[in-house]
C-alpha cells in the first residue's frame, strides 16, 4: 500500500467541500495533481492544495491507496465521498458527510464527526473514535433509499435520526443516542449500547434494532412478544423482543407477515 | 433586430410539404421572410437538418403541483444538477422536476419554441404565471382545468351549454388561460368524498352528473366559443389494466361534435398521454398492450388528436389533477404522497415513481407508448410527449424520437429488460418494423401540435410570416447515422436554435435568455347577467378569496401575446 499524507495548512473560511479526498480521486496521481483537485468553498471553486500540503504518493488504484490526514478537519466536509476502496485516516475531527455514499474501503476518524456520517452508504467500514452528531447512516433528505450495506461504528454517542430509511448494513453506537432510530427502515441492523431517549423504530417496516441500555419512551406501535437470549456485538444478555411498527404496512413472506424487531435489554 | 440567413440546410417543413430540400431560411425582425439583405448574419447549415421550433402540446412545467414536486423531492436534485454553464446563466437543478431556468434552457437546447402547461388550477393562476415568467426563452400558455369545476357541473347538469360557455369565457379571460383542460372528469370531484368515477356513467356525488355528460358538454361549449384549441382531456380510469375500453368509449363521444373555429383546427377532442389509457388485461398479471385497438380508432377519426405520453424508463415524479389516481399509485409503490384540494375547482396529487426496466409492467408501458406512435397513420394528429414528468422527463423526447426512428434502438432497449420475453408476449413492439422518418417526426413535434392548438399561423412551420423559431440539428438527411444514439444526441443539443429571430443556442449551449411570450386567449362574449350573478354569489358564499382578488394582474404576465376570440351570440 502507498500512503498520501495531507497536512492542514489553512483553516477554511467557509466549510471546505472536499469531495475529492478519496482514494479513487488520488490513485495514480502526483502530489501536485492531487493538490490541484477541485473542491468548493461556498460557491467558489478551490483546490485541495489551498488547504493542505500533499506528500507521499498514492497507489495505481484506489485499493492500493491509503490517505492520512495529519490534523484537524473540523471544517472539511465530504471526506471519502463515494469512495470504493482503499483507506482514509483522519488524525482529528471531521465535519459533515464523512463516507457519504461510500461503496467500499475503510475510513477511520480518530476524533469526532459532525452530522450525515455514512449517509446513503452502500458498503465499506467507517470507524469513529469520538462521537457523531445527527443522521448517522441516514438517507438523503427526501430519499427513501437509505444505507444499503457496510458497517458504521461510533465509539462515542450519537444524536438523532440514526439509520433513517435504512435498507441493510450495520450501525453500532457504543454510547448513548438521542431520538429517532431506524425511522422508516426496511432492513439493516442498529445496535445502541447505551440509552436512547425514544422514538425508536417509528414507521419501521423491516430490520432489527438492539438497545443494550434503556429506552426512556417506547413507541406505542411496538408490542412485546417474548423474552430471548442474544449475543450482540460481543455482549451476551436477556432481551425483551418487540415487533412493530404496528401502524405501518407490513409485507408478507411465505404467507407470514414480516415485522421489524426491537430488542431491548431486559431489566436485571 | 438583426437579419439572419440559415444557408444550405436540409429543410423539413411539413406545413409546406418540404422534405429535405436543400434551401435557405431567411429571418428578419423575429419573423421568417422571403429574402434578407447581404448584411444578414449567415449560419452555415450545410449537411444539417433545419426544422421549425418544437411545439409541446402537454407538459407540467409551472404551478403549484410542479413546485410541490420540487419541494418534496430534494433527492431529484442530488448529483443530478450540473453547475451553470458559465457566468451570466442561472443554476440548473432537478432531473424530473427541473427548476424554471433549467426548464427553459433544456427546451431551448432541444430546439423547442412553445410549451403548453397542461393543467392550471384556476385559483392558483397567479403562481402559474409567475413561474412561466421565470422560465426563460420558450413561449408558454396554460390550460385551466374545468372537468371537476362546480359551476361547470351545475350548468351542464341543467343542460346549459351557453351558460357553461359564458363561465368558461370569463374564467379563461381572468386567468389568462388558453383553453379547456379536463382531468378525470367527475372523478376528481368525487375524490372529495373519497370516491372516483371509473366508468363514463359513474355519477359524481352531490352533483349527480356523469363523466359522459361533462365530456360532451365541454366539447360543445368549446365549439360554441370557437377556441383555438379543442377540449383537451385526461380520461377516466388512467393507468389501470383493461382501461382501453373506457378510452374507446370516451373517444367515441367526439363523433357527434363538429369543429367550429377560425384557427384551422380540425379536431374536437385532444386525448392526452394516450399510453396511460391503452391497457388490456384485468390484473397486473395479464396486463397487455391495446395500442393497436386504440390507434385503429384514432386513425379513422379526424375529430381526434392524441399525444403519446411515452414511458422513458426513468425515475420520475408523477403529478396530476387526478387526485384519486395518485392515492391509488401511492398504495402500489408506498413512496411519499402529496394530496391537495383546490376549493370548488380541482385537486392534485404528487408521487415519485421509478419506471424500472426490471419490472414487467414498466416494460409493457414503454412498449405501449411507442406502439401508439408506430401505429399512427396520421403523424399530424399524433404527438410526441411524456406527459412530463409523469411518464418521464421532457429531456427524453430525443430518446423517444430515436426509438420511433430506429428498430435497432428499440431492440437494444428490449434486450436490457429482465422480463424481455414476457414484455414481447404482452405487446406488439418486437414485431413492428416501422421506422418513422424525419418528416414524420417534424409532423409529430412541430406542424401537428401547432395545428391542434390553433397556432399553425405562428408555430410549427417555416413559411414567411411565421415566428422565426428555427432549429438546426446535426443530422445528415441524405446520410443518416447507422448508430441511433447519434439521433438522440442531435435532438438533445441543437447545433443552433433561433427563437423569435435571435440565436439562443449554439452547439447545445445557451447563449441568451431570448424573448419569451405568454400566450393567452381573450374570449370576448356578450355579458351574461345570470352567469355573472352566479359567479358573484359563489365568491361571496363558497370561495375563500374575494372576486376582486381572483383575476391575474397584468404585471404577472408582462410579455403577453393575446389571441382574441370574438364569440357571436
Ligand atoms: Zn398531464
Amino acid at each position: 500500500m502507498a500512503t498520501v499524507t495531507l497536512k492542514p495548512t489553512k483553516t477554511p473560511t467557509i466549510m471546505f467541500e472536499a469531495f475529492n479526498i478519496t482514494p479513487d480521486a488520488f490513485a495514480g496521481k502526483t502530489p501536485a495533481q492531487i493538490a490541484a483537485l477541485e473542491g468548493r468553498e461556498g460557491k467558489i471553486k478551490v483546490t485541495i492544495g489551498d488547504f493542505f500540503e500533499v506528500s507521499g504518493s498514492p497507489g495505481a488504484t484506489a485499493a492500493e491507496t491509503d490517505i492520512v490526514i495529519a490534523g484537524d478537519c473540523s471544517r472539511v466536509k465530504y471526506i471519502g465521498n463515494k469512495m470504493t476502496a482503499g483507506s482514509i485516516t483522519v488524525n482529528g475531527n471531521a465535519d459533515m458527510y464523512v463516507g457519504g455514499w461510500m461503496k467500499g474501503g475503510k475510513i477511520h476518524v480518530k476524533g469526532n464527526v459532525h452530522s450525515f456520517c455514512g449517509i446513503g452508504m452502500e458498503g465499506g467500514d467507517i470507524l469513529i473514535d469520538g462521537k457523531a452528531e445527527n443522521y448517522v447512516g441516514c438517507a438523503y433528505r427526501g430519499d427513501w433509499r437509505g444505507m444499503k450495506d457496510g458497517t458504521i461504528r461510533i465509539k462515542g454517542s450519537a444524536g438523532n435520526d440514526i439509520g433513517t430509511f435504512m435498507l441493510g448494513g450495520t450501525i453500532i453506537i457504543e454510547n448513548n443516542a438521542f431520538i429517532h432510530v431506524s425511522t422508516h427502515a426496511e432492513g439493516g441492523t442498529v445496535i445502541i449500547k447505551g440509552d436512547v431517549e425514544g422514538r425508536v423504530g417509528g414507521q419501521m417496516v423491516k430490520g432489527d434494532i438492539y438497545i443494550l441500555g434503556k429506552v426512556q419512551y417506547m413507541l406505542p406501535g411496538f408490542k412485546k412478544i417474548e423474552v430471548v437470549e442474544k449475543e450482540v456485538d460481543g455482549v451476551k444478555g436477556t432481551f425483551d423482543h418487540y415487533i412493530g411498527d404496528l401502524g405501518e404496512r407490513h409485507p408478507k413472506s411465505k404467507g407470514k407477515e414480516i415485522f421489524a424487531n426491537l430488542y431491548v435489554k431486559a431489566a436485571a | 433586430m438583426a437579419e439572419i440567413l440559415i444557408k444550405n440546410g436540409f429543410v423539413i417543413d411539413p406545413t409546406r410539404k418540404i422534405d429535405g430540400d436543400v434551401a435557405d431560411v431567411a429571418i428578419k425582425d423575429g419573423k421568417i421572410v422571403d429574402t434578407v439583405s447581404s448584411a444578414a448574419k449567415v449560419i452555415d447549415a450545410k449537411g444539417k437538418v433545419v426544422m421549425a421550433g418544437g411545439v409541446d402540446v402537454h407538459a407540467h412545467v409551472a404551478g403549484p403541483k410542479v413546485n410541490v414536486g420540487r419541494l418534496f423531492r430534494p433527492e431529484d436534485k442530488l448529483f443530478k444538477s450540473p453547475m451553470a454553464q458559465k457566468n451570466g446563466y442561472r443554476m440548473e437543478s432537478g432531473f424530473s422536476v427541473p427548476s424554471t431556468f433549467k426548464t427553459g434552457y433544456d427546451y431551448a437546447r432541444m430546439g423547442y419554441a412553445f410549451v403548453m402547461e397542461a393543467a392550471m388550477p384556476p385559483l392558483f393562476t397567479a403562481h402559474v404565471h409567475e413561474e412561466i415568467h421565470d422560465t426563460p426563452i420558450i413561449d408558454e400558455a396554460a390550460l385551466p382545468v374545468f372537468g371537476n369545476n362546480w359551476f361547470v357541473m351545475d350548468y351542464l347538469k341543467k343542460g346549459e351549454i351557453e351558460n357553461t360557455a359564458a363561465y368558461i369565457a370569463w374564467l379563461i379571460r381572468v386567468t389568462k388561460g388558453f383553453g379547456i383542460k379536463v382531468v378525470n372528469p367527475g372523478g376528481t370531484a368525487a375524490w372529495s368524498w373519497g370516491l372516483n368515477c371509473l366508468s363514463l356513467d359513474d355519477p359524481v356525488p352531490y352533483f349527480e352528473i356523469t363523466p359522459r355528460e361533462i365530456i360532451i358538454g365541454l366539447m360543445k361549449a368549446n365549439e360554441y366559443l370557437g377556441l383555438p384549441h379543442s377540449m383537451h382531456i385526461h380520461q377516466n380510469n388512467l393507468g389501470n389494466p383493461g382501461n382501453y375500453a373506457i378510452t374507446l368509449d370516451s373517444l367515441k363521444l367526439a363523433e357527434g361534435i363538429k369543429p367550429k373555429n377560425k384557427f384551422g383546427r380540425e379536431q374536437v377532442m385532444h386525448s392526452t398521454h394516450l399510453q396511460f389509457h391503452s391497457y388490456g388485461g384485468d390484473s397486473w398479471a395479464n396486463f397487455e398492450s391495446k395500442a393497436k385497438e386504440v390507434m385503429d380508432y384514432v386513425n379513422q377519426n379526424k375529430g381526434i388528436t392524441v399525444d403519446l405520453g411515452c414511458v422513458t424508463l426513468d425515475e420520475t415524479t408523477t403529478m396530476t389533477a387526478d387526485g384519486p389516481f395518485e392515492h391509488h399509485l401511492n398504495h402500489l409503490n408506498h413512496l411519499k404522497w402529496c394530496n391537495v384540494d383546490v376549493e370548488l375547482e380541482t385537486a392534485a396529487g404528487v408521487v415519485p415513481y421509478v419506471y424500472d426496466k426490471n419490472i414487467k409492467v414498466c416494460g409493457i408501458q414503454w412498449a405501449v407508448g411507442l406502439e401508439l406512435g408506430l401505429y399512427a397513420t396520421d403523424p399530424n394528429r399524433t404527438f410526441v410527449s411524456t406527459d412530463h414528468p409523469n411518464a418521464g422527463p421532457f429531456i427524453r423526447y430525443p430518446r423517444i424520437i430515436k426509438w420511433l426512428m430506429s428498430k435497432k434502438a428499440r431492440e437494444a432497449t428490449l434486450d436490457t429488460f429482465k422480463y424481455k420475453d414476457k414484455v414481447i408476449d404482452a405487446t406488439n413492439i418486437h414485431s413492428m418494423d416501422r421506422e418513422l422518418t424525419l418528416y414524420e417526426i417534424a409532423q409529430m413535434t412541430r406542424s401537428g401540435p401547432a395545428k391542434c392548438l390553433g397556432l399553425s399561423n405562428i408555430y410549427g412551420g417555416l413559411a414567411p410570416g411565421m415566428n422565426a423559431d428555427v432549429g438546426v440539428f446535426d443530422l445528415n438527411y441524405k446520410n443518416m447515422p447507422s448508430d441511433p444514439e447519434m439521433i438522440e444526441k442531435a435532438f438533445l443539443r441543437a447545433a443552433c436554435f433561433i427563437k423569435s429571430g435571435e440565436i439562443v443556442v449554439r452547439d447545445g449551449e445557451v447563449l441568451g435568455h431570448g424573448h419569451k411570450n405568454t400566450i393567452w386567449v381573450n374570449v370576448k362574449m356578450p355579458e351574461n347577467p345570470q352567469v355573472m350573478r352566479d359567479i358573484t354569489q359563489s365568491f361571496t358564499k363558497d370561495y375563500t378569496v374575494g372576486l376582486s382578488n381572483y383575476p391575474v394582474r397584468d404585471y404577472l404576465a408582462p410579455h403577453p401575446f393575446v389571441i382574441d376570440v370574438d364569440v357571436e351570440a
